[in-house]
């Protein structure tokens, strides 16, 4: 890694209740990288993103964004110094409208490449649709909307939950592409994916979570399948 | 017409009580209270410095605002995330002490604000002569009603409200304080019901324990035009005063239980309020 790590997240625990969901998690994130979390369900990933995001309380020292320590502050305080989380389900407030969406998401008014002009154009399908309620979009659509909600806030690290779910593999493609593209113009992103398949090709470095823990770290093409297949299942 | 005029005066305490629910699901028990408080400090106002009712409203507006903001962040924001219960305990037990500090500074004397001749004033609108008081009432809420749509559907605070409204934790994500919102619109809400207590201090007389009726309006006015609907809300204030002036005709007594009655027909016809908005599936 020659680049500096925007994120380092040293011996992570999380917890739910008395549940604990992450053992000591150890991860990276260098500037401009494009990075996979993958893992089966119930693997911890979604818990990893969401206590990096603030949603969740974990220790101070765990979460390290940009040289300080930020772990388990508030999720406002994190999108406000550019951790932005685009949520599973993708999370579009009924009661706004598309463009109304994409500008919550610029909410804090963070200085950085992205406007609306540019998130159109990234997902021209938005534009056309702009003053429709964001719930009417189709299922792809609306994962559109939310990357490009996340956007909007100009993050320093972008956090992607399950971008896949529920889509046709050709919407995931693309959706894939345009994160691809995104990190080429320089925000750097996180992603956490279930289905392999599609995530395995555009990463530049992937880890996978097994029961909380990282069961394997490391480059997709240096990686053989059945290595990657027994961390993820854990045969 | 004078139903109309009244249902102005209804609409404006209504629209606070609204507001609040609509963008935090808390119900304020202590909302009648507060306007009374209101129309108490416009009058230690008027009384000390010789201003005008409607004079007053220019410094008993921001403190109530103010009051509104405290309320939230040292109170209620402590109590969120654990259900319905405790909001509506604290702002009941608020109600009390706010009657009890008003009983004990102001005795039990009922009071009026005079604003100078307004209040007997009447002006002529085709046919029918109608109270200048009333009329200013009606528009004052209209006023505020607009300024309040405008500002929920225009602005950047207005949008953060609609999507905390909708989903606290993913608009936590994009950076909104939420805690920072509730206060604000705490603050608003308590600020028009600060408007509304000080029209109603000129309209009639009020003593320490007014506050539970104004409450009992307001919360009929807001189902009635729909929980969620500021529209609704101003509609819902209409029929409600039509409703009472319509009873007191028929017998001086029946006005109040007129508007119950009407109430409860839009409760048992239409539970959800004549212009609520179509409820969210998720």
């Amino acid at each position: 890694m020659t680049r500096p790590p925007i994120l380092e997240v040293r011996d992570l625990d999380a917890f739910y209740g008395d549940f604990q969901a992450l053992f000591g998690v150890t991860l990276d994130v260098a500037e401009g990288e494009l990075v996979a979390v993958i893992g089966a369900n119930g693997a911890g990933k979604t818990t990893f993103l969401r206590a990096v995001a603030g949603a969740l309380p974990v220790a101070r020292q765990a979460v390290q964004f940009a040289g300080q320590p930020v772990g388990g502050r508030p999720a406002h305080e994190q999108a406000a110094a550019g951790i932005v989380l685009v949520p599973e389900g993708r999370r579009i407030f009924p009661s706004l409208s598309v463009e109304e969406n994409l500008m919550i998401g610029a909410y804090r008014r963070r200085p950085g490449p992205w406007t609306m002009a540019r998130v159109f154009e990234l997902f021209p399908a938005l534009a056309e649709r702009r003053r429709q309620p964001g719930t009417n979009l189709s299922g792809g659509e609306q994962q559109m909307l939310a990357v490009g909600r996340g956007l909007m806030a100009n993050p320093d690290l972008l956090l992607v939950d399950e971008i896949s779910l529920g889509l046709a593999p050709v919407v995931v493609r693309h959706l894939y592409e345009v994160l691809r593209a995104v990190t080429g113009q320089g925000t750097t992103t996180l992603v956490v994916e279930q289905d392999l398949s599609q995530v395995i090709r555009v990463a530049q470095r992937l880890y996978c979570f097994r029961k909380g823990t990282v069961s394997l770290r490391g480059r997709p093409d240096e990686l053989p399948r059945t290595q990657i297949a027994a961390a993820y299942f854990g045969v | 017409m004078q139903g109309v005029l009244l249902g102005g005066l209804y609409a404006l305490f209504a629209t606070g009580l609204s507001l609040i629910f609509g963008v935090m699901r808390l119900v304020n028990l202590a909302h009648g209270d507060f306007s009374i408080l209101a129309a108490f400090l416009a009058l230690v106002v008027v009384q000390a410095a010789g201003l005008n009712p409607l004079t007053a409203l220019v410094l008993v507006v921001p403190l109530m605002a103010g009051l509104g903001w405290l309320l939230q962040r040292a109170a209620l924001n402590r109590l969120l995330g654990r259900g319905l219960l405790p909001p509506v305990l604290v702002t009941f037990g608020l109600s009390i002490i706010i009657q009890n500090a008003l009983l004990e500074t102001f005795s039990a004397d009922s009071r009026r604000l005079n604003p100078g001749g307004i209040e007997t004033a009447s002006m002529r609108l085709g046919s029918v002569s109608v109270g200048s008081l009333p009329v200013l009432t009606l528009v004052t809420a209209v006023l505020v009603l607009v300024a309040l749509q405008l500002f929920i559907s225009r602005t950047a605070l207005g949008r953060a409200f609609r999507a905390t409204a909708d989903d606290r934790e993913t608009a936590a994500l994009m950076g909104i304080d939420h805690r920072r919102l509730y206060a604000l619109a705490m603050a608003l809400s308590l600020a028009i019901v600060g408007v509304a207590g000080i029209f109603l201090g000129i309209r009639t007389t009020f003593t320490f324990a007014s506050g539970p009726d104004r409450l009992l309006f307001a919360f009929e006015a807001v189902i009635i035009g729909g929980l969620g609907s500021l529209w609704g809300t101003l509609v819902g204030g209409v029929i409600l005063g039509v409703a009472q002036t319509v009873g007191a005709k028929l017998s001086p007594g029946w006005g109040v239980l007129t508007g119950h009655l009407v109430f409860l027909a839009v409760l048992v016809l239409r539970p959800e309020g004549l212009f609520a908005p179509p409820r969210r599936v998720d």
